[in-house]
């Protein structure tokens, strides 16, 4: 068990070595880094020494050792167009973008799961046929789109719901929550929905294929024959074997969430990191666009370890066979 | 030309895949419903009753209109018209002109790299076949969209800003390309190890045929099948891709819009009440999706040999 923690933090610590890799590359190689930091009217000279002082003249491997222990304390440099430093601005968005994306995949969890279950138990039921259909619609949509359709019916139609920004913030330490106040609730329903329905169709259909292939195994047919009660087999018997592979493809899914936050949050205008990406990627804002490339595959790692971790705790064949 | 034509025609209509084809009715539908936007989209010069690139064709005076049915609306504009008194629907036809060129030429450029890859990698083994699936692994570890919008990211910085409005439509099919190739790879690399062994090989080799010869004359034919339905699937991706892109105003330039630029467009009159502007072109681009998945999932389904 140990071994193979140990074994995966190894390959979790070179993913993250290749994508600072790429993201130096992108700092260093796309445009001229002291272009982009001194006004038109700096001299050559002054160019030159600044250029040295930052050690833009050091061989490779010793700047991107640099770039790599700097990036792993947060550092990131300053912006190109905000003149701040990368790390501020990323402090001031992670929560809004972090808020938006659990509270959207406890959505998908909490929907899918128990509509998956049901579309399998009953397959024929007329809100099986319902869910279906509405699985196929989540699938083909594209999310900007179900996003622009629930911001016309519920704030333009009916005016419920706001459809833009985080509403009041607390802060907490360094921390600001949208989650502890009325109108940052309210702000939140429509873009978590937005962004929970493609994962939620994916884990419903998951969930429900399955847990039909499961349905069908001998060991069911032998519960039953021991006249064990349906829910009993249902609950005890199937689900429990289906959430092995549900597990490993959601932990994944949850990691995408935080990629189409992206798009959700620039139909929203939510303050988060995703918005500050794409602004970052339309003024070629080099910094930021490294620090997010990082800090996103960070997140993307640690999320797959802790599913294969948990994989090995869920599943008793695995333990045997990583011994 | 038709005599020579006419027995290939006749094998066609012969064929199992066919008989499949008129048996499933959802796949007929979907086939109409893409034939339509396709032609529609091919004839846009011809058939549009407006050219809405045409600026001296344009009035501002018929800006706003909304579509033929409603009280102010006139058949002149039957979807209505955006801000700047553009036809809807003409516009639609030329936008979805743009986002199937974008998505035919990404889903052609990422089969091209995905396969030969997978060939590669398949036959030559060893090394290479380790270094060309870890990339792979890496990369199918970030969604297509993250890479896309980095790679457009990069190409903003790298061009010139004039340079990169004449380019964006080829910087998009790049990046919407290279994010999808390890698909193909992986599933040529599968199939191409299984047919290395097999004896029409070993007996090409033997002649003396060189490994290239063997790759595209022998093996490649062999794994085409599940390649196809990669591809049609991959193509509902793309579109949707280019689309998600354009929105994020990341896209094709605003002088060609596409469906997903004219979505953008529409998003920031939607308050002022006229949802037609995001609407038609949003209805024009869930059709075409819808129906080339409902396609895809048909063709995955007709050449299993399992499901038969």
């Amino acid at each position: 068990m140990l071994a193979f923690i140990g074994r995966r933090l190894l390959q979790s610590v070179l993913v993250m070595l290749t994508v600072a890799l790429i993201a130096f590359a992108m700092f260093r190689y796309v445009g001229d880094p002291i272009v982009s930091m001194v006004g038109q009217d700096t001299t050559e000279a002054q160019r030159a020494e600044l250029r040295e002082s930052l050690g833009l003249n050091d061989p490779f491997v010793v700047q991107y050792a640099r770039f790599v222990s700097n990036a792993a304390q947060g550092n990131f440099g300053i912006s190109y167009r905000q003149r701040q430093p990368v790390s501020d601005l990323i402090e001031q968005r992670l929560p809004a973008t972090l808020e938006l994306s659990f509270v959207s995949a406890l959505m998908a969890l909490a929907f899918g799961i128990p509509m998956g279950i049901y579309t399998a138990l009953r397959r024929h039921g007329v809100l099986s046929r319902a869910f279906m259909a509405l699985s196929l619609a989540g699938i083909s949509l594209p999310t900007f789109l179900i996003g622009i359709l629930l911001i016309l019916v519920f704030s333009v139609q009916l005016r419920w719901l706001p459809s833009f920004g985080r509403g009041e913030v607390i802060a907490i330490g360094g921390w600001t929550t949208g989650l502890l106040t009325p109108s940052g609730l309210a702000a939140l329903i429509l873009p978590a929905i937005t962004l929970a329905l493609f994962q939620m169709t994916l884990i419903m259909r998951l969930v429900r294929a399955e847990m039909l292939e499961i349905l069908r195994a001998d060991f069911i047919k032998f519960a039953r024959a021991r006249g064990l009660p349906q829910r009993l087999i249902n609950f005890r018997h199937a689900l429990k074997n289906t959430l092995v592979p549900v597990i490993t493809i959601t932990g994944l899914q949850l990691g995408s969430i935080i990629a189409f936050a992206i798009i959700t949050e620039t139909v929203f205008q939510w303050p988060g990191m995703g918005l500050l990406f794409i602004q970052a990627i339309s003024t070629v804002d080099i910094p930021v666009m490294a620090a997010y490339l990082v800090l996103t595959a960070f997140f993307f790692v640690l999320i797959n370890l802790i599913v294969d971790i948990l994989y090995v705790v869920v599943d008793p064949r695995l333990r045997v066979q990583s011994k | 030309m038709i005599a020579r034509l006419a027995p290939l025609f006749a094998r066609a209509a012969d064929s199992d895949l066919w008989y499949s084809f008129k048996r499933t009715p959802s796949a007929v539908i979907s086939a109409v419903i893409t034939l339509v936007i396709v032609v529609g989209a091919l004839c846009a010069p011809f058939i549009a009753p407006h050219n809405p690139f045409d600026l001296a064709s344009l009035n501002i005076m018929d800006a706003n209109t909304p579509p033929a049915w409603n009280p102010e609306g006139t058949t002149d504009f039957l979807l209505g018209t955006d801000d700047q008194g553009r036809d809807i629907l003409s516009a639609i036809l030329y936008g979805s002109r743009v986002s199937l060129f974008v998505g035919f030429a990404s889903v052609l450029f990422s089969m091209v790299l995905g396969v030969s890859l997978g060939l590669i990698s398949g036959y030559v083994g060893g090394r290479v076949d380790s270094i060309i699936m870890r990339i792979a692994d890496v990369q199918l570890s970030f969604p297509a969209i993250l890479i896309a919008l980095l790679i457009d990211g990069v190409a903003r910085g790298l061009l010139p800003r004039d340079m990169h409005d004449q380019l964006a439509l080829y910087v998009l099919i790049f990046a919407i390309g290279i994010s999808g190739w390890v698909q193909y790879a992986r599933t040529v690399r599968g199939s191409t190890m299984v047919e290395r062994n097999k004896e029409y090989v070993q007996a090409a080799k033997l002649i003396g045929i060189g490994p290239l010869t063997i790759l595209r004359r022998h093996i490649l034919p062999n794994v085409m099948g599940p390649v196809l339905v990669i591809a049609t699937i991959h193509l509902a991706i793309a579109i949707i891709t280019e689309a998600t892109l354009s929105f994020l105003g990341v896209g094709v330039p605003p002088t060609a819009p596409s469906l997903g630029t004219l979505i953008r467009i529409g998003n920031s009159y939607l308050f002022s009440g006229m949802w037609w502007i995001s609407i038609f072109p949003g209805i024009a681009l869930v059709a075409l999706v819808l129906s080339v998945n409902l396609l895809g999932d048909w063709l995955r389904d007709a050449l299993n040999p399992k499901l038969r």
